[in-house]
């Protein structure tokens, strides 16, 4: 079958050595970090408007974007429309994702929701204050917060994999926003613990630095 | 800014928010606690992240030969950019001001220097803002429904405990609680209901469809 990749010619030399599934990543600094494709794909995408990269990231969502949708209620006839402005917001606001504040997976399933969401609804969803910075992505993401966010995630991932048939189905419907919260609070499994306080170690860290910024 | 905050947003309201099954009024309520709470920014970024690994493992639809073409016709279209978010403004945080299209709360007396702003209403809930004088204490009141209250400024004391600015109480249908506001500046709240108040004591009873409270 013809992948979305094969569709851009002439395919830019890529700056990226695949190593299984994880991507040797050569740093600026000439630092070296393994990220995940997903996340090497979305810094492309961000930091280059790198259309290569953005063809493999649709081979790798579109499909699970689709099937995700139609669970959560699009008429099959809908889902591909949903997936395609999906994938063009997910172009076009790459300049907010921040690989140390959500793991790429996460990122593209809360664009996914709100366009499920903004499609039923009239008026928008309210929404948290953006962080300070929230605008300005750092091209020098800190390596070991993004890592440490990529394994919390896969290990999130097993937990979901491990998880009694039951009560996967349980967690799914939570997500796919077939439940009410009081539904939900029967409905827990997933340890969630880990990847909060990795998150929450994100999070301080970017208030110390934007402290600093603020008294310089 | 969110050290001194000790109560906080259940885990499952959180999980209901990222998942987009919270009504309008609750929503408002996440996004302005999450605005003044590090520790629930973390916690709905964790319910994300497992949205994120239902996303990743969930059954997969092939999708049709022709859909990444037709992404990339669009992908150079021009966009509007979206207007931005509002911020703080006072005491209240860029969520609420959104809902208050950025103007000051109009308040409206609900008789002994209580005041109230309806911001928001619809079939699943109703959001307002409440000014209660220090030391004043709001009509005593049970709920159909489940009641969040975040404390805007001032603070307040029931009978399940002390809530300061940040903080957030839960009050499920059988709680009938009666809220006293502290000494010190007026307490302004933000309240959300997903169904109508019932309040017990008769003049308020007589107010309520007036004020849609």
């Amino acid at each position: 079958m013809l992948s979305a990749n094969d569709l851009l010619a002439p395919k830019p030399i890529a700056a990226t050595m695949s190593a299984g599934r994880e991507t040797i990543v050569t740093a600026n600094a000439g630092r070296k970090a393994a990220y995940s494709e997903q996340t090497v794909w979305m810094l492309a995408i961000r930091d280059q408007r790198d259309k290569a990269a953005f063809a493999k990231l649709f081979d790798h969502y579109a499909a699970r974007l689709k099937g995700f949708v139609m669970r959560a209620g699009a008429p099959k006839a809908q889902a591909e429309d949903i997936v395609q402005e999906v994938m063009l917001t997910v172009w076009r606001k790459a300049h907010l994702f921040d690989p140390e504040r959500a793991q790429v997976s996460s990122w593209i399933y809360q664009i996914a929701r709100n366009r499920q969401i903004d499609v039923i609804r009239k008026e928008a969803r309210p929404v948290p204050e953006a962080l300070a910075n929230d605008d300005e992505s750092d091209d020098e993401p800190d390596a070991g917060q993004v890592i440490a966010l990529e394994q919390e995630s896969d290990k999130l991932r097993q937990a979901l994999a491990k998880l009694a048939p039951a009560q996967r189905e349980m967690i799914e419907r939570a997500y796919l926003g077939e439940l009410t919260h009081t539904e939900i609070r029967e409905a827990t499994g997933l340890p969630l613990g880990t990847i909060k306080s990795r998150i929450r170690l994100g999070l301080e860290r970017l208030r110390h630095e934007l402290k600093d910024l603020r008294q310089e | 800014m969110s050290a001194n905050i000790s109560h906080h947003i259940p885990s499952e309201i959180l999980a209901a928010y990222a998942a987009g099954s919270l009504g309008q009024a609750f929503s408002l309520v996440v996004a302005a606690h999450v605005s003044l709470c590090t520790e629930c920014r973390a916690e709905l970024a964790a319910h994300e992240a497992a949205g994120g690994a239902v996303l990743d493992t969930i059954a997969a639809e092939s999708v049709s030969p022709d859909l990444f073409a037709r992404v990339l016709d669009h992908l150079d279209d021009p966009v509007q950019p979206e207007p931005a978010p509002r911020g703080r403004e006072g005491v209240f945080p860029g969520p609420v001001m959104d809902a208050l299209k950025g103007k000051a709360p109009r308040w409206k007396a609900l008789g002994g220097g209580v005041k109230q702003c309806l911001i928001g209403g619809d079939d699943d809930g109703l959001s307002r803002l409440l000014f209660i004088p220090p030391k004043q204490a709001v009509p005593d009141h049970g709920h159909h429904g489940t009641e969040l209250t975040l404390v805007l400024q001032g603070g307040f004391s029931d009978e399940v405990g002390h809530f300061d600015v940040g903080d957030v109480e839960v009050a499920d249908a059988e709680l009938e609680h009666t809220p006293v506001a502290d000494a010190g500046p007026p307490c302004i709240v933000l309240a959300a209901t997903d169904a109508p108040l019932k309040f017990n004591t008769f003049l308020p009873r007589l107010l309520q469809p007036l004020f849609g409270i």
